[in-house]
């Protein structure tokens, strides 16, 4: 990886200038141009070192959001897998090595339409959702540390 | 320390109320600003506002600790960190406050919440992504956790995910019917 994108990261996981050239500024910090930051993250993007350059939203307070799992026999849980899938509120879902096998996240713009999606997903699967909204935060989120030599 | 700072941070957003002006911006946002020499000019003229309006509501918004923070996010896994395990772990209801703070500020944990536990079936109170390189520095760095949680921990899991089924990055719809 360049230089640049290194530093870029290094310097800008854990926030950017909130400006009308946000680029701009960051090109007279880095001692470079407007455009090779714009080069970079265009770069770091495409290639998907970077996910995103833009805000990270406090899940809670831009909408509802929660964690749920499912225990479902193995032979079921592609059929099962895909009727959660269906709904446009789950994001993500993941498989694990455990009873409960499915794991997933369900948003929804408020608390009642999240309630009403999950009571929706239990009766297109005919399993039980075990939700587990988040009570508090341990994590301050500031970006991890990264080993470039690694 | 920063831990106070964010919790007042919460404790404020709970009296936030998203303008329909804000969700348009979380929707317009929430998969990355458009990369080119002024994207709020960009989100600007896609809303029809002007740009200072687009800054002063990201602002408005990361002031109320509805936006964490405007960022360059690093996809992790593409960056070395390719194993990761869910921590699951049952501790004393006295001192998981503590704990957690303790284990979320470790370098190598991510999203480390309180959820409520569901006995009989769960019992588990407190979880914590831990990042490695490989599987088996996971398996250590969830032992060193272990370590630090010491007797207000009565049992732990590790779940790995054996199949990503759906990843779509956080989406919330315009809430308009």
């Amino acid at each position: 990886m360049e230089v640049l994108d290194q530093r870029l990261i290094d310097e800008y996981q854990k926030g950017l200038p909130v400006s009308s050239r946000p680029y701009l500024d960051m090109a007279k910090r880095l001692n470079v141009t407007e455009d090779d930051i714009l080069e970079s993250l265009d770069r770091l993007t495409k290639s998907g070192v970077l996910s995103r350059v833009g805000p990270v939203f406090n899940h809670k307070k831009a909408g509802a959001s929660i964690l749920a799992a499912m225990a479902v026999p193995d032979e079921k849980m592609k059929d099962i897998a895909g009727r959660v899938n269906a709904f446009d509120g789950v994001n993500h879902n993941y498989a694990r090595e455990h009873e409960f096998n499915l794991w997933f996240v369900v948003t929804a713009p408020d608390q009642a339409q999240l309630e009403n999606t999950i009571t929706a997903i239990e009766d297109a699967c005919g399993y039980g959702v075990m939700s587990l909204p988040m009570v508090k935060s341990y994590y301050l989120d500031l970006g991890f540390k990264i080993q470039w030599n690694q | 320390m920063s831990g106070f700072a964010l919790n007042s941070n919460d404790e404020l957003a709970r009296d936030y109320l998203l303008t329909p002006l804000d969700r348009a911006l979380v929707v317009a946002t929430q998969e990355g600003l458009p990369v080119t020499a002024q994207p709020y000019l960009a989100v600007a003229q896609q809303l029809g506002i002007s740009e200072d309006e687009v800054i002063f509501r990201l602002e408005k918004m990361k002031e109320f600790g509805v936006i964490r923070r405007i960022a360059a996010v690093p996809n992790h896994y593409r960056i070395g960190f390719k194993a990761n395990g869910m921590t699951v772990w049952d501790i004393e209801d006295e001192k998981i406050k503590e704990l957690g703070m303790k284990i979320g500020q470790l370098p190598y944990v991510s999203h480390c919440y309180q959820r409520p536990r569901h006995e009989p079936y769960w019992s588990y109170n407190l979880f914590a992504m831990v990042h490695g390189t490989e599987r088996s520095q996971v398996e250590e760095r969830a032992e060193l956790v272990r370590e630090m949680l010491g007797d207000a921990c009565r049992k732990h899991e590790i779940l790995y995910s054996s199949k990503i089924l759906k990843k779509t990055g956080l989406r919330f719809s315009t809430p308009n019917k």
